[in-house]
């Protein structure tokens, strides 16, 4: 898929933004204003069976996903060069990658299964509880194509090339957009789905990711919680 | 020492006869919203039975609770920190709406509408949850009221546990109770200890555990640490909810709802003062037989001095010292030990307590099925099955504790039965039971003539603690989203409402033409 150089810019140079400034202020004014619609929404009261399995598959496939696509290609350069060379690097990430990514888009067929299909979880969906596990399921398509395109060049370059282009959004380098100039379309429309995923999510109840993040706080708090009305004195 | 205050309840279940007024005006205050149709922050139970949710006594299936590790440390039987983060994405002890029953209306509607048919129309029942007709209502809040069912089903309470599987049926036919129940608001609660987001609560003021629904993700976990299952998961709001032991009538001076509209007038609420630094060696008790006793400890005398001083010290009001000595719940908890906590082996020190039933055991003496001591009362020790059964509820097990209050209230019965029929009145039957005249009289008062303001001591919130509620005005409780209209939550930006208003559009009367 060839664009025109500014269809290029704006699509790889400047939604990204678009979509991250609308994630980042979305998911605070959402956080400030609505907290009693943030939430992960479970329909686990509402039928148990498969979402034992497609909930678990799905979550814990995702999480290795997203760890790997930030270690990936937000570690500088030395420090990866340091590891692997750039062949060992994108066969990591295939292997890897690959088989999370299967884990996770077999969990979540079983999850959009479970949700259309079972009239309880059907009648209680929101459009966009709908919406947002298509899209993540044809997101992770879109991820999982793009390795056996990758297995004909083994050389890591295709790797490095994307990895320079994350790294110069997120290090506000500037200049990233050019790079994809010309990449197959497959990588485009991932990169492309993935920031539209990020722009839609402050409105979704993909706002639990952050409150999953913060559940680590759970691990080095007491038991047990008291609060007090008393504002001046404490004991 | 670090004293705090509780409100405690005590039921008195001799006199419970399961009309299920406190459930009903409960309901209709608290749960009668989308999602919570299934939930009864209060329900009445009728025991043998397996109770609602199904089965909730077996923490092997549920998972409940705490657990005592061999060295002594206490983690929620659930699992660990660790555990609970790694089962937020499908909790596998949490029961499916099922388990508590599946909520319904019925299509009234067809009674109306029906055309003229050879049979009469009928209401078919219509799940609440996918819209559907059911085809069978299976399961229901009270499926067991009053002994209903197959006893091979009601069989499996788990209170049975050491009583001989054959005397069971026998044993139904003389003994049946009501169990009310509703949340425990615990010392050492294992929801709030299960929350990832830390959301669950205790009041350090009177002890009410609530939940911050602007806190609650959701996460499921609390629902299955709870022993009791008295935390709700609202599907429609995608937060948990539970009894909030009607905090605003409390900070009032008012009894929660159930306990004022409860015609049998078995419901008691007074202050306890209890020493916060206490509890988790308390909790962690090594023999279960022990909690009961245990939690006893945890509580603090309000006639003494150095308590008194000490609670002053740490900020609970002098009103609520002097409440704690009228307190109902101090004189038969701890100074009669006639009520006792729910399933102490959990571990949560429960802070409803039940005075056991007695009119089983007369009715079974009645029928002549028990043997008399030397004071013409029934004897007690001869009846093993109530009483494990009893114990197995209220004391982890420990028979004496029971058999005692048992054989208390019985003399104290036959104390004013003489009285009333004039006959001679031996001090004798009040003293094998180790109870004094003037005790058995305190005990008369409060438990036969129950009267409002003996059975409700409740000291009122500080003023200059509350919030301010010139902010609260024109607000409401539960609602979905910020606003206080409707209950449709699946409009706005944020997939709840924003705080947008529905307004009665203004008309002209005479503009209808």
């Amino acid at each position: 898929m060839t664009l025109s150089p500014a269809w290029n810019q704006f699509l790889f140079g400047i939604y990204p933004y678009i979509c991250l400034t609308v994630l980042l202020l979305g998911s605070l004014i959402r956080y400030d204003r609505e907290p009693y619609s943030w939430k992960s929404d479970s329909s686990q009261v509402l039928r148990a069976k498969t979402l034992r399995w497609g909930s678990n598959l799905f979550h814990y496939g995702i999480l290795v996903v997203v760890l790997g696509h930030f270690a990936g290609f937000l570690m500088p350069e030395w420090a990866i060069g340091w590891l692997l060379d750039p062949g060992q690097h994108q066969l990591l990430a295939m292997v890897g990658g690959g088989l999370a990514g299967i884990v996770a888009i077999i969990g979540l067929s079983l999850l959009i299964w479970r949700r259309v299909g079972d009239p309880r979880v059907r009648r209680n969906s929101r459009k966009w509880d709908i919406a947002i596990v298509v899209m993540l399921w044809f997101q992770l398509l879109l991820g999982l194509s793009t390795v056996p395109m990758s297995a004909r060049h083994m050389d890591g370059a295709m790797f490095e090339l994307l990895s320079h282009y994350v790294q110069s959004i997120v290090y506000l380098q500037g200049g990233g957009a050019a790079l994809l100039q010309g990449v197959p379309w497959v990588y485009q429309l991932h990169i492309l789905l993935g920031f539209s995923i990020f722009l839609v999510s402050p409105f979704t109840r993909m706002v639990h990711i952050w409150s999953g993040v913060a559940g680590v706080a759970y691990l080095f708090r007491p038991y047990q919680l008291v609060r007090t009305r008393k504002r001046a004195v404490r004991s | 020492m670090k004293v705090r205050a509780q409100i405690a309840m005590v039921l008195n279940l001799d006199k419970c006869i399961g009309c299920h007024t406190c459930s009903v005006t409960c309901k209709n205050v608290w749960t009668s919203r989308k999602g919570m149709e299934y939930a009864w922050f209060n329900n009445v139970e009728t025991k043998p039975g397996i109770g609602y949710p199904k089965d909730w006594e077996n923490q092997e299936r549920w998972r409940g609770g705490w657990v005592r590790k061999p060295g002594g440390k206490l983690v929620p039987k659930q699992g660990g920190r660790f555990a609970v983060l790694a089962k937020l994405f499908a909790n596998p002890a949490m029961p499916e709406i099922d388990d508590y029953y599946e909520p319904f209306t019925f299509d009234y509607e067809n009674l109306q509408t029906a055309p003229e048919l050879p049979t009469a129309p009928v209401a078919r029942p219509i799940s609440l949850i996918s819209g559907r007709t059911m085809d069978k209502v299976e399961w229901g809040p009270n499926w067991e009221e009053i002994l209903g069912g197959e006893f091979s089903k009601r069989s499996a309470d788990y209170n049975f546990e050491a009583v001989q599987k054959d005397i069971y049926g026998q044993f139904e036919n003389t003994f049946m109770m009501y169990l009310p129940r509703l949340c425990e608001h615990c010392l050492n609660p294992t929801c709030v200890a299960s929350c990832p987001s830390g959301s669950i609560y205790k009041r350090e003021e009177d002890g009410i555990v609530l939940i911050d629904q602007d806190k609650c993700r959701g996460w499921r976990m609390c629902v299955s640490g709870c022993p009791y299952k008295k935390i709700y998961y609202n599907w429609t709001s995608g937060k948990a909810e539970k009894c909030t032991f009607c905090y605003p009538r409390i900070e009032a001076g008012l009894p929660t709802v159930c306990s004022e509209t409860c015609v049998g007038r078995i419901r008691y609420l007074g202050v306890l003062l209890y020493d916060a630094d206490r509890i988790s060696e308390a909790a962690a008790t090594e023999n279960p037989h022990d909690l009961y006793q245990a939690q006893l400890d945890v509580f603090l005398d309000p006639y003494d001095k150095e308590v008194q001083r000490q609670a002053l010290a740490d900020g609970v009001p002098a009103e609520w010292i002097q409440s704690a000595k009228h307190s109902p719940a101090y004189k038969m908890a701890v100074e009669w030990k006639i009520a006792f906590p729910l399933h102490p082996e959990y571990r949560t020190l429960p802070m409803v307590w039940y005075v056991p039933p007695l009119s089983p055991i007369q009715a079974h003496a009645n029928a002549g099925a028990i043997d008399s001591t030397d004071h013409g009362l029934p004897d007690v020790d001869s009846l093993r099955i109530p009483v494990r059964y009893l114990a197995n509820l209220l004391t982890a097990g420990n028979e004496a504790p029971v058999t005692g209050a048992l054989k208390r209230m019985l003399a104290m019965r036959a104390w004013f039965r003489a009285q009333q029929l004039g006959e001679p009145q031996d001090p004798a039957m009040l003293d094998a039971v180790g109870l004094d005249q003037a005790t058995a009289e305190a005990m008369h008062r409060y438990l036969a003539i129950a009267n409002y303001e003996d059975r409700f001591v409740i000291p009122t919130a500080h003023r200059e603690e509350a919030e301010n509620a010139y902010q609260l005005r024109g607000g409401c409780g539960f609602t979905f989203g910020n606003g206080c209209d409707g209950i449709d939550a699946k409009a706005g930006l944020f997939g709840g409402k924003m705080g947008r208003r529905k307004v009665i559009p203004i008309r002209m009367v005479d503009d209808d033409t």
